[in-house]
């Protein structure tokens, strides 16, 4: 548990981009639109696997350069751009004074692989060629130099250096859904304890990849089709989703010294690494809010069934008052990605002071009584790693 | 209270050998640890040597496997030096890892169990179970959890990776915490075990790679005319890091402090530093400026010195613009020249080295300098190690992708 901020933090800053569009208004009207939210689902390209899939970006908006659009791929493109609209919104962007102290905090899987040549190497080596002597030479023959910079994990971060400008610290973080809690828990406690004044946190993730899918299927985790709820998957229960997700994060004192306008307080981020024996991810949370008046929860949960059931459990527990929304039946699951995006959805519900409609008819997910004054942002990894977050609305009298 | 913060214990593992005492004969008597490539085959390829951890029977394991064998070996002498060895470590793990990825063993299996041999029908006949090996040495996670669980570190491990920086990252990323109040202890780890094929081929693609293939452990020429690029290599360090007066009440001795740390990415290229150096005199300056001193407090530097024509120019150039006029007299060496270049590990084993040169008196030299650059006019301790009084070290480590970090790491507190 980390101890709470000695300075105020907000959120001043979000880009979102995934199945459902980009930006505020494209979520919250794809997110009331069950046909819109259907739409998003693609279950033909990976058959018998269902994806998320980002649709086309206008990548020229944030990244003009086309020898930047040619050394980096979709996983990359995603999270550019949504970084490009948070730095945008919080009038960052552009500014050199402002992005020369942008401390980054990037939460990663590993970039993108040739995957035909990965299929002709394979090819030849099942077809009985010599499999080390075809393997070197069709390597070194066939990857190409600058593939291997779109593939690090860390040039995602090097490339909100290169490509917008951030030039403070950067950390890429890596470790599937725990990176994206710590990226974003390092983050609100540098903020909160002086250690730097802005701080652009950044998580992207392409699901439309075989090899991502790979990934994840050597341990039978993904949902074969049909579709089916969020709240009630087998254990092989994880359709994966596109999305990149920036938040800006800023001392108040600075945020107001700049005339920046808060999208939402960041209240708290209490994080657990439980061993996940049943029952163990359940017991060692600790709940984030003191009392039960209303509050709405926006669920990370990732639709693996035994960790998604017993968070569904620790969630109903929590009475009557809280609505539950599990996004991932809407976007998908983005790993590292997942818990930043949810944070910038439950930034938005707490800006608007609202929520929205149920993405499942599972009792869990009940209609949310408002006006809202906190939001919970729950993160609990199929695996590991146990996220929350509490984000709550900025009163005009406090901007 | 002092922003500095107290090492109590080290742990190396490089190419050379296994612990501390061995790494620093080693290093100090200027032997290399390069050699040709064993673990699997070379043929065809443009090079064929690296500095491979060919010492701890690893070579059969994936890139997770040994940098978790040698992240456990490490951080084992860390623990048994700082007095904190056989019960659960009282704070948080940082761990500096590699990229992590499927290779090409399991994926030549799968794909001659599969109906076709493309992904399509990889998939159809991967799913081994959610403990399989098949799946849990290929996430990104399991080095940093199986770490966490043999030393009982407190909460989620953070594993982080900013490329050849990732060592000095994960020092930097703790200090922070420390000096925060977050904990009074953290446990780093930096850890490389990337020498497989597939890696070496992409390295060499860039044009990093030395080629010199028929002299290995002649290979690395820091700063030398005659240098040709860096040399592929693994190893690992751990530290101990933690408040001082956490560590004065519980009686540990302090090897030395970590004083300041300074970091500035570069917003130029994916793998050039600006012309003007801008971002790593700015990375130097801050952890001078961060520990409190001035340039003149500076007794030597732990180059990042890779061998690469571009490296060594530019860091030069940013060693003159910090220090000035004394530059040319500053001892600046490079670890590398004997050990390659540990990639995610080198920010860690070189701070570790530090300590040893600051603790020993005695700085390890750039090895295999027999022509001198002379647009690179630096005391690189060329070729043989020497007696030296060193109270203040600066470290630096720059990467790919704009990553840069310096630290100042020091005898005395402030």
């Amino acid at each position: 548990m980390s101890p709470g901020g000695e300075r105020e933090v907000w959120i001043t800053g979000v880009g979102l981009v995934t199945a459902l569009g980009e930006g505020r208004a494209a979520h919250r009207a794809a997110l009331a639109d069950p046909a819109a939210l259907a739409a998003a689902r693609d279950g033909e390209t990976f058959r018998p696997f269902l994806v998320h899939p980002v649709r086309a970006l206008a990548l020229d908006r944030f990244m003009p350069r086309r020898a930047d659009q040619r050394t980096t791929g979709p996983w990359m493109h995603y999270g550019i751009h949504a970084a490009g609209l948070a730095l945008e919104e919080a009038g960052v962007l552009g500014d050199a004074a402002l992005l020369t102290r942008t401390h980054v905090l990037a939460a990663a899987a590993g970039g993108e692989r040739d995957t035909a040549l990965d299929e002709e190497i394979l090819a030849g080596i099942v077809a009985g060629e010599d499999p080390d002597r075809r393997l070197n030479a069709r390597l070194t023959e066939g990857l190409r130099p600058t593939a291997f910079l779109a593939q690090l994990s860390n040039m995602f971060a090097g490339n909100l250096s290169i490509v917008l400008g951030a030039a403070g610290s950067s950390r890429t973080f890596m470790g599937e859904e725990a990176a994206g809690v710590e990226a974003l828990r390092v983050g609100w406690r540098r903020a909160a304890a002086g250690q730097g004044e802005l701080f652009l946190v950044a998580a992207s993730y392409n699901a439309s990849r075989p090899d991502m899918l790979l990934l994840h299927q050597t341990g039978g985790r993904l949902l074969q089709g049909p579709w089916r709820d969020l709240w009630s998957r087998p254990a092989g229960g994880i359709c994966l989703g596109s999305m990149g997700a920036a938040l800006v994060l800023e001392s108040a004192d600075h945020a107001r010294a700049r005339g920046a306008r808060p999208v939402a307080r960041l209240a708290s981020i209490t994080h657990g690494w439980s061993d996940r024996r049943p029952g163990a991810a359940a017991a060692a949370a600790r709940w984030p809010l003191a009392d039960d008046r209303p509050a709405f929860v926006v669920s990370g949960a990732s639709g693996a069934g035994p960790v998604t059931a017993e968070e569904k459990e620790y969630l109903a527990a929590r009475g009557p008052a809280i609505a539950v929304r599990g996004t991932a039946a809407a976007i998908g699951h983005g790993v590292e990605a997942s818990f930043p995006a949810n944070v910038a959805l439950a930034a938005w519900c707490a800006e608007g002071r609202a929520g929205f409609p149920p993405l499942s008819d599972d009792p869990i997910e009940a209609p949310a009584a408002g006006p809202l004054d906190r939001v919970v942002v729950t993160g609990w990894g199929p695996r590991r790693g146990e996220g929350m977050a509490v984000l709550e609305p900025v009163p005009e009298a406090a901007r | 209270m002092t922003r500095s913060v107290a090492i109590t214990g080290i742990g190396i593992v490089t190419a050379l050998a296994r612990g501390v005492e061995e790494n620093w004969a080693a290093l100090t008597a200027g032997r290399s640890g390069i050699r040709r490539i064993a673990r699997f085959s070379t043929e065809g390829l443009k090079v064929t040597f690296g500095g491979a951890v060919d010492h701890m029977g690893l070579d059969q394991l994936p890139v997770t496997g040994r940098c978790l064998a040698m992240g456990r070996a490490v951080a084992e002498e860390a623990l048994t030096q700082a007095g904190l060895a056989g019960s659960a470590f009282d704070g948080p793990l940082v761990l500096g890892l590699p990229p992590i990825e499927l290779e090409w063993p399991q994926r030549r299996d799968l794909a001659r169990r599969a109906a076709q041999p493309d992904y399509a029908g990889i998939l159809a006949v991967a799913d081994a179970g959610p403990e399989s090996a098949a799946h849990l040495d290929f996430l990104f996670g399991t080095v940093g959890e199986r770490l966490a669980a043999a030393f009982g570190t407190a909460g989620p491990p953070i594993t982080l990776s900013t490329a050849c920086a990732t060592g000095a990252s994960a020092i930097q990323t703790a200090v922070e915490a420390i000096r925060r109040g977050d904990c009074d202890r953290v446990l780093v780890i930096g850890s490389e075990g990337s020498l497989q094929v597939e890696a070496l081929i992409r390295f060499g693609l860039l044009q990093a790679l030395s080629t010199h293939n028929e002299d290995p452990a002649g290979a690395v020429r820091p700063f030398a005319l005659d240098r040709d690029g860096f040399v592929m290599a693994e190893g690992a360090a751990a530290l101990v890091l933690e408040r001082p007066d956490a560590a004065a009440a519980r009686g540990a001795r302090t090897l030395a402090y970590v004083r300041g740390c300074g970091e500035a990415a570069d917003t130029f290229h994916r793998t050039r530093s600006n012309p003007d150096g801008s971002a790593i005199v700015r990375a130097m300056a801050d952890a001078i400026a961060d520990a409190g001193l001035a340039p003149d407090a500076i007794d030597y530097v732990n180059a990042h010195g890779t061998g690469t024509p571009e490296n060594d120019k530019m860091e030069c150039l940013a060693i003159q613009r910090v220090f000035g006029e004394r530059a040319a007299r500053l001892p600046v060496s490079s670890n590398k020249s004997m050990i390659g270049h540990t990639l995610s590990a080198a920010g860690a084993i070189e701070a570790a080295f530090s300590v040893l040169t600051m603790e020993r008196r005695l700085l390890p030299p750039t090895i295999n300098y027999h022509h001198p650059d002379p647009a690179i006019p630096l005391d690189v301790v060329p070729n043989v190690a020497r007696p030296a009084a060193v109270r203040t070290v600066l470290s630096n480590s720059f990467g790919f992708g704009g990553q840069n970090v310096s630290l100042v790491l020091g005898l005395d507190p402030a």
